[in-house]
């Protein structure tokens, strides 16, 4: 009687483990099977960055020697400086450090950071402060009125 | 004729042994020693969280969570909603006042070293209610879409971008894009308004549930002097004699958040333009500023680590010593108290005033 038992149950354990197995494995699934949509959902979908290259980014006569402005260059803030001597010069205007925008401070005729204090020579050079990296430059043009800033090649 | 409330409180009794409750209470005591002041912060903090639920839902029946809208909505209920001005002040206040008391309590806590055996798990929860109230903080700071908050949020989803392997992915999550736009504003809207509130609730439910099995903590140096027989044992009780200096608390504290609104209003500064320059003299709120300050110190790169991501990991690995302090400090539980613990608490404080008073120079 004993005997049987036993061997009843012996007998059973491996379709049970097979059962737990499936089971598992099903519920497991399903689980993955609501999760992975709820995370993709999180997600937002990428937005198509704009293609543009050049954008015209002030009038000839708008900006004083020795001054700057922040123009809008695709989705970002690019700047815009003016040499004390007249020329310009274009950077993008998002610190290497943690993306606040810089500007032009005329006083140190250098570019600065107000949130952490970074700054930048007009080569677009980080020369003080925490910024890990250079400001990306571009290249300007002036055509007749206007002043045109495009993404170097 | 016994009166009505005796009546209902059988009514419930009779339901499901609301009695016991009630038994509970009349035995729950605090201990009253030199130190006893510091058990009613606990408490502040739950009121001023009380407070900012109240205000939040009313603050929420006007305003509008939109890159265009929010700005002018929050405009709208401090200029033309009857009494917007002191809703919307006493919230912010609150909140202030919550992250101060909530820190007090935690640095009272800490000192007292009530996070030893058996306290371990109440220390825990209350530091995951802590790191939620910054969470609060700083996702609602965004939401008037001002100039200082857009900067901010920029800064403070760009460190959490610095981390290795996930920070692409948490950067995206956090602003919901690559940039700080309307999407962020959306989402933050739902961190903490949804999101934050409900971990919240739990996590306060748990940490409540544990004060009220485990009782208040006498400190190490009390219960010495009571074992040694160099002072008696005292206690209130907690109902009424305890609950009522606590209301008193909350009465004075309901003063204070009133004259503070209506005397020091809340800034609303000026809508965030994200093709401005970020604006000479911009700082986080007080409570952040300690890390703004250390940022600015840490160079480029740390032996092979970008600055911001060492700062981050210093301050992470900081955090994480504090959170399992009852576990490092596990001879506190015997009654050994270490002089280390105390000197890393002074030195935590010391350094956060330091750094905090800088930021501001």
């Amino acid at each position: 009687m004993e005997l049987s038992s036993h061997s009843r149950r012996g007998g059973a354990q491996p379709a049970r483990r097979w059962i737990n197995l499936l089971l598992g494995s099903g519920v497991l699934a399903s689980i993955a099977a609501f999760v992975y949509p709820a995370i993709r959902y999180i997600i937002p979908p990428p937005v198509s960055e704009s293609t543009s290259n050049s954008v015209i980014a002030a009038k000839t006569g708008e900006l004083r020697n020795n001054n700057g402005k922040i123009f809008k260059f695709g989705s970002k803030p690019a700047l815009l400086v003016r040499l004390a001597d007249g020329t310009y010069r274009a950077f993008s205007a998002v610190c290497t450090h943690l993306n606040c925008t810089v500007q032009y401070r005329e006083d140190i005729r250098e570019i600065w950071c107000a949130c952490h204090n970074g700054i930048y020579d007009l080569q677009g050079r980080n020369v003080s402060g925490p910024p890990p990296r250079s400001l990306e430059v571009f290249e300007v043009h002036v055509r007749g009125e206007d002043v045109v800033v495009s993404r170097k090649a | 004729m016994t009166p009505v409330y005796r009546r209902v409180f059988a009514w419930l009794d009779e339901r499901f042994g609301a009695g016991s409750i009630e038994e509970f209470l009349r035995h729950k005591i605090i201990p009253v020693h030199r130190h006893t002041l510091w058990y009613y912060f606990g408490g502040m903090t739950l009121f001023l969280f009380i407070i900012q639920v109240l205000t939040g839902i009313l603050l929420l029946l006007y305003y509008r969570p939109t890159q265009s809208d929010a700005f002018e909505s929050v405009q709208y209920i401090v200029t033309q909603v009857r009494f917007g001005w002191l809703i919307r002040s006493v919230h912010s206040w609150s909140a202030n006042l919550m992250i101060f008391t909530a820190l007090v309590h935690m640095f009272s806590v800490y000192f007292l070293k009530a996070y030893r055996k058996p306290r371990e798990l109440t220390w825990i929860t209350g530091m995951l209610l802590l790191f939620l109230v910054l969470g609060f903080g700083f996702s609602g700071y965004l939401l008037p879409w001002n100039t200082l908050a857009y900067f901010a949020t920029k800064v403070g989803t760009e460190m959490a971008g610095s981390i290795p392997l996930m920070g692409r992915w948490l950067l995206i999550y956090l602003r919901g894009g690559e940039e700080v736009t309307g999407a962020t504003l959306t989402r933050f809207f739902g961190f903490h308004v949804a999101v934050l509130p409900g971990l919240a609730t739990l996590m306060l439910a748990m940490h409540l549930l544990l004060v009220q099995r485990l009782g208040m903590s006498v400190p190490p140096s009390v219960e010495r002097a009571i074992a040694e027989g160099r002072q008696p044992a005292r206690s209130m009780p907690f109902f009424p004699n305890f609950l009522l200096r606590d209301i008193m608390g909350w009465y004075a504290a309901l003063g204070v958040l009133g004259a503070l609104a209506a005397i020091f209003p809340w800034e609303l500064g000026t809508k965030a333009d994200p093709f401005a320059p970020a604006p000479a003299g911009i700082r986080p709120e007080w409570y952040f500023l300690f890390m703004f300050q250390t940022l600015k110190y840490i160079p480029a790169k740390v032996l092979f680590l970008e600055g911001e991501f060492a700062g981050l990991l210093a301050f992470g690995a900081a955090a994480a010593v504090w959170v399992a302090v009852p576990f490092i400090d596990y001879k506190a539980g015997f009654g050994r108290v270490t002089r280390f613990f105390s000197g890393l608490g002074i030195f935590a404080l010391g350094y956060m005033a330091v750094m905090s008073a800088l930021a501001l120079r």
